[in-house]
């Protein structure tokens, strides 16, 4: 009776697992399985096209840059400006993440139109400052116009992320390392920032992981005209004349690996800090 | 240092508020392409986006597709999320597995995979774009689910109510479900939003024969910028009504759990 009964309750995972596998699980195996292979059955050959593609490994380095560079200055102004907000009240705080939480869903197609409305051949800033005479020759279809985007699209997570690591810490042990003699910037070099540390070198994996994945603004603004990682697939798979579906998996490939590899080193510099610290 | 990092963080406001200003504003104005100030404003996109078939219909697949994704996902995965919290912990190291494996992987990565496994099968492509969604919006339903569930102590609940003589039908649904429902109600529309936005499955996989405000939008980017400004000014405008929504049906949960 008993084993009747938690048989049916398992019943209940069987929807679940059966979309988990066929629309997650067997796809991504499935290109696994089709970037080592061609007609004859077995091969590295894309692989070996890709790696030795100038053009493919430079969609890799700009992805590569882009990535670490907008996670790295999301990363820092948004320490800064989660420790602004901990001086206000919590019913201010909150508010200022509500604000904040109402740009997340903000990127993509959209966000790439709103740069072009700033920044574009004639947007807002370029108009005004072609009228004062300025010619900055900043181009938003360019790496550094990217940049901006995805910095953009960065900022509000980074915000979701780093507010509750903030909160634990606590400010008894500020009263307590003042009197103890140290000054702030001491307290934040000593204390602060090493517990944080964890908290902050998970967040930079997640905003590397999704910058790296990032494909719909770089599209919308360049069509598949900038070459990033994302992009090379994106028209690899969806090439109307050109299509080469398992150079495209083994670039799916190759940058699902970068992200793991990321997520691993992140993982192991966590571990390491605890121990660490455990140690002092 | 303090008055610095509250610069910093008036600065990162300005950031993330000038493109939105800037594009409601463009949405509203009638000439602008040499001055620095458009020359007059005007509903006249506005009226013309919503009197537009193309538009219109656009929005309604938009809202049938991410609606449905959500609403198949409370149907199938909630309950399994129910089951493995209250039930079986022991897999419940399994399930996280694959809810940091489904956020890790982008849609990018997905779609090569969605496109080679299914362009070989008769299912049609959408209904694979619909069953990734329901997959893709597991962190959310899970991270909602389980919270509400730790809050109000699920497992002692149903104790308790089967104690008093409760089916485990009964319990879930007249004690579990109303005490949980706010967090899930909050994961819903959080899923729903980000299902909203997407673009790059729906785009590679699907592509214009099924189309959505985001591949709508992206056919107008080039041709007009006007009425462009008004489909992501009417995007942004959904997107803040959802956000204020689930603030508000949070901090109304966080004072129930209180009193």
């Amino acid at each position: 009776m008993i084993m009747n009964r938690k048989k049916s309750v398992l019943l209940i995972l069987v929807p679940f697992a059966l979309l988990m596998t066929f629309f997650f699980l067997v796809p991504l195996i499935y290109m696994l399985i089709s970037s080592f292979s061609n007609s004859d059955g077995f091969t590295l050959e894309h692989y070996q096209e890709a790696l030795s593609s100038s053009y493919i490994l430079q969609g890799f380095k700009n992805s590569l840059a882009l990535s670490v560079v907008s996670a790295f200055v999301a990363l820092v102004v948004s320490l800064l400006g989660v420790y602004a907000m901990t001086h206000f009240s919590e019913p201010v705080r909150e508010r200022l993440l509500i604000l904040s939480n109402l740009t997340s869903n903000f990127s993509g197609v959209p966000l790439a139109f709103a740069f072009i409305v700033l920044l574009g051949n004639s947007g807002l800033f370029t108009l005004a400052l072609d009228s004062f005479g300025w010619d900055l020759s900043f181009s938003l279809y360019s790496w550094s116009g990217l940049l901006l985007i995805y910095i953009y699209f960065q900022l509000p997570l980074t915000i979701m992320l780093l507010y509750p690591i903030y909160s634990g810490i606590q400010q008894q042990w500020k009263d307590a390392a003042a009197l103890l003699g140290a000054s702030t910037f001491a307290f934040w070099k000593k204390i602060g920032l090493p517990i944080l540390f964890p908290g902050i070198a998970g967040t930079f994996t997640i905003l590397f992981a999704n910058a790296m994945g990032a494909y719909a603004s770089a599209y919308a603004l360049t069509g598949s005209n900038y070459n990033l990682a994302a992009i090379r697939i994106g028209s690899l798979i969806s090439g109307d004349i050109f299509a080469q579906p398992e150079l495209a998996s083994a670039i799916a490939v190759l940058l699902g690996v970068i992200m793991i590899i990321g997520m691993l080193l992140s993982e192991g510099l966590i571990k390491k800090t605890r121990k660490d610290l455990s140690k002092r | 240092m303090k008055k610095f990092t509250i610069v910093m963080l008036i600065l990162i406001g300005v950031y993330l508020a000038l493109p939105i200003f800037a594009t409601a504003l463009y949405a509203f104005s009638t000439e602008w392409n040499k001055t620095i100030l458009p020359e007059g404003l005007t509903f006249e996109w506005i009226r013309t986006l919503f009197q537009d078939t193309r538009f219109v219909e656009a929005f309604g697949r938009s809202v049938l597709l991410s609606g449905g994704a959500v609403l198949l996902s409370i149907l199938f995965i909630v309950p399994a999320i129910f089951v493995i919290v209250l039930y079986f912990p022991s897999f419940e190291k399994w399930f996280q597995a694959s809810v940091v494996m489904v956020y890790a992987f982008p849609g990018i990565i997905l779609s090569v995979g969605l496109i080679r496994f299914y362009s070989g099968t008769s299912l049609p492509m959408i209904l694979a774009v619909l069953g990734v969604y329901v997959i893709s919006v597991l962190p959310y339903i899970y991270q909602g689910t389980r919270n509400s569930l730790r809050n109000v102590q699920g497992r002692q609940l149903m104790d308790a109510a089967e104690l008093l003589g409760a089916s485990k039908i009964e319990a879930f649904r007249k004690v579990l479900l109303p005490a949980v429902y706010p967090g899930l109600f909050v994961a819903a529309l959080l899923s729903f939003s980000v299902l909203f936005g997407e673009f790059v499955l729906i785009n590679l996989v699907v592509g214009s024969r099924f189309e959505t405000v985001q591949i709508y939008l992206m056919s107008k980017l080039s041709t007009s910028g006007h009425i462009a400004s008004a489909i992501v000014f009417v995007y942004i405008v959904l997107m803040g009504i959802l956000t204020l929504v689930m603030a508000i049906v949070t901090k109304k949960a966080k004072g129930m759990t209180r009193a």
